[in-house]
């Protein structure tokens, strides 16, 4: 399939264009989406929840809006969910057992603002349960296949929406991103994803995984649709006592052509051993290109604190994990299991309500916290944290941008990793950094190995999302990788 | 870090999840193997270095104390696995 053939497969802002000229209704674009998950989701299983009535009374709703000139960039726009917000009234499940029947009774904040722009919602998409994961394997229902080879994974965790917006099953989507989990699978699936600054979105309504590193963001298949949904998204909210009360430019009008005198660092920690050549070379293609386009670029820059992010994010997020996970005691809601005691029913809820890899999670955060282990592995974790933002802030003093690999490998086999965690926790060692230093970033498609994408990522200081937007956008004009689709 | 059986026992007592015969050993194993590759922090030197909580420097967000509307109770109860009279219904916790 070309880009542009059918209306499934259009981008918000060409939908935008038909929809504002009425060339094309919500309803029709709508239908066409629809059309395509009933073709191409039997294979590719991006879906928890499917919600075809209420998009198609979404999209009606749209086009009288439409029709009275009360249009945004997301009026009428077909888009998928990750299921780990909460959305009123339609089950919200993080691909848990624990939450295989609940359903919010308020939705999410960043809900609320797409449906205030007129959002269509197709549906929940699939991820490794409560976004643990880097494969999208851990989901307690279904596991998602990548739309490029179906028999290997979509990344994770928001697997579901990377690999729904790669098969045009929505126009985009939005995931979240506690160590990787938006930017890996956009790289695995041909896709632009970005896990904003910490702070920058609301987490009001995103269940928790680990509230210090978690941020929702968008999954598009380019860099002006990101920045869209970014504008429509970002900003202060109340109900989140952590979201940064900053100005929220328009995104749009940082998407330049040319990259004049932008300082790029290009850090060799991220080049591990054991990264695949195919993914080597295409950074350095990559690299090339930005050189072209103006950028000046410090092969030899150095982060030597990058190699203890993994143990740090290890650490941290189950810590975190442990403490908001607690919650599912099988009283106020979720899987409950009966016991003869409270405890016994309590312990058989959560021993039988979760999957393995959060119960692996728990575990291990429950003991970095326990008597005798907490300054040596918590504190100490927090500690390291500290060196690898001040590492970062050091940095971004000398750089305006650094770029790496999204990930050292290409999408894997699925099956391939799940009986090693430490192996599966390796396929986030280029993304976790962002997330400990609470700094944005960006992954683009930058070409194929073996006919699957690979991405680099574009990473920023704090609130620096235009500069990330510049580079990645003036990146994607000079190329034509968004242009692929797969083959379903 | 070689963990023992009764580790992994008194942690999943200490986060009450049961797990079966079958997961603890394979957790023990694992988080054996997992807390080995963490003993690299442990070379770093961080004399004088505050812990990190949350990545961007915030502290005492305070809001004005409004009155708000709150979720109607049927909305909050409408999830619980076993209710009664308005209330959430929880089992014994003295015997």
């Amino acid at each position: 399939m070309k880009s542009g053939d059918v209306l499934h497969d259009l981008t918000i802002a060409k939908a935008h264009a038909l929809l504002k000229k009425k060339e094309v209704s919500s309803v029709e674009l709508t239908k066409s989406v629809l059309e395509r998950i009933s073709q191409v989701e039997y294979k590719v299983h991006a879906f928890v929840t499917i919600t075809s009535d209420l998009a198609l009374r979404q999209a009606a709703e749209a086009d009288t809006r439409i029709k009275k000139g009360d249009i945004s960039p997301l009026t009428g726009i077909p888009a998928m969910i990750k299921d780990n917000m909460s959305t009123k009234g339609i089950r919200t499940t993080c691909s848990s057992h624990m939450l295989e029947n609940f359903v919010p009774a308020y939705n999410a904040t960043v809900v609320e603002h797409l449906n205030k722009a007129g959002m269509v919602m197709v549906g929940k998409g699939n991820m490794d349960e409560f976004a643990m994961g880097s494969s999208t394997e851990h989901s307690a229902f279904l596991a998602t296949g990548n739309p490029w080879d179906l028999e290997r994974v979509p990344g994770g965790s928001s697997g579901g929406p990377a690999a729904s917006v790669a098969a045009c099953e929505a126009i985009y989507a939005l995931g979240s991103d506690t160590g990787g989990s938006i930017r890996q699978p956009a790289s695995f699936c041909g896709i632009v994803g970005m896990k904003p600054t910490y702070g920058r979105v609301s987490r009001f309504g995103l269940v928790a995984f680990a509230s210090s590193l978690d941020q929702i963001g968008p999954m598009t298949k380019d860099v002006t649709d990101a920045a869209l949904v970014m504008n429509a998204i970002a900003g202060h909210d109340p109900k989140d006592s952590t979201s940064a009360d900053e100005p929220v430019p328009d995104y749009t009008k940082s998407l330049a052509l040319d990259l004049k005198g932008i300082k790029v660092g290009v850090p060799r920690e991220y080049f591990i051993s054991g990264m695949e050549d195919g993914i080597r070379n295409t950074i350095e293609t990559a690299i090339s290109k930005l050189e072209q386009l103006g950028a000046i670029v410090d092969r030899e820059a150095s982060l030597p604190c990058t190699k203890y992010a993994l143990p740090v994010y290890y650490i941290i997020a189950p810590s975190e994990a442990m403490a908001n996970l607690a919650r599912y005691d099988g009283v106020k809601y979720g899987y409950s299991s009966d016991g003869d005691s409270m405890w016994e029913a309590m312990e058989k809820t959560r021993g039988h309500g979760f999957g393995s890899e959060v119960k692996r999670r728990i575990i291990l955060g429950t003991y970095a916290l326990s008597a005798g282990y907490y300054d040596a592995y918590y504190v100490k974790a927090q500690k390291v944290r500290t060196l690898i933002r001040r590492e970062f802030d050091e940095a971004f003093k000398r750089y305006d941008a650094i770029i790496t690999p999204t990930s050292p490998t290409i999408p894997f086999k699925i099956g391939e990793k799940t009986d090693d965690p430490l192996k599966m926790y390796l396929s986030d060692i280029c993304t976790l950094p962002a997330n400990i230093a609470g700094i944005p970033g960006l992954s683009i498609p930058a070409g194929f190995c073996n006919g699957l994408p690979t991405g680099i990522q574009i990473l920023g200081k704090p609130f620096s999302e235009e500069m990330i937007f510049r580079i990645a956008h003036a990146y994607e004009q000079a190329t034509e990788w968004h242009k692929q689709r797969p083959k379903l | 870090m070689k963990l023992s059986r009764e580790d992994v026992l008194h942690i999943s007592a200490l986060c009450r999840m049961a797990l079966s015969d079958e997961e603890v050993e394979r957790f023990r194993s694992q988080l054996s193997n997992i807390l080995d590759n963490f003993e690299i922090l442990q070379q770093v030197d961080t004399t004088n270095v505050p812990p990190t909580a949350y990545p961007i420097p915030l502290s005492n967000i305070s809001r004005e104390d409004e009155v708000a509307p709150s979720y109607p109770q049927s909305n909050i109860l409408s999830n619980a696995p076993r209710q009664e009279d308005g209330q959430f219904r929880v089992r014994a916790v003295l015997e």
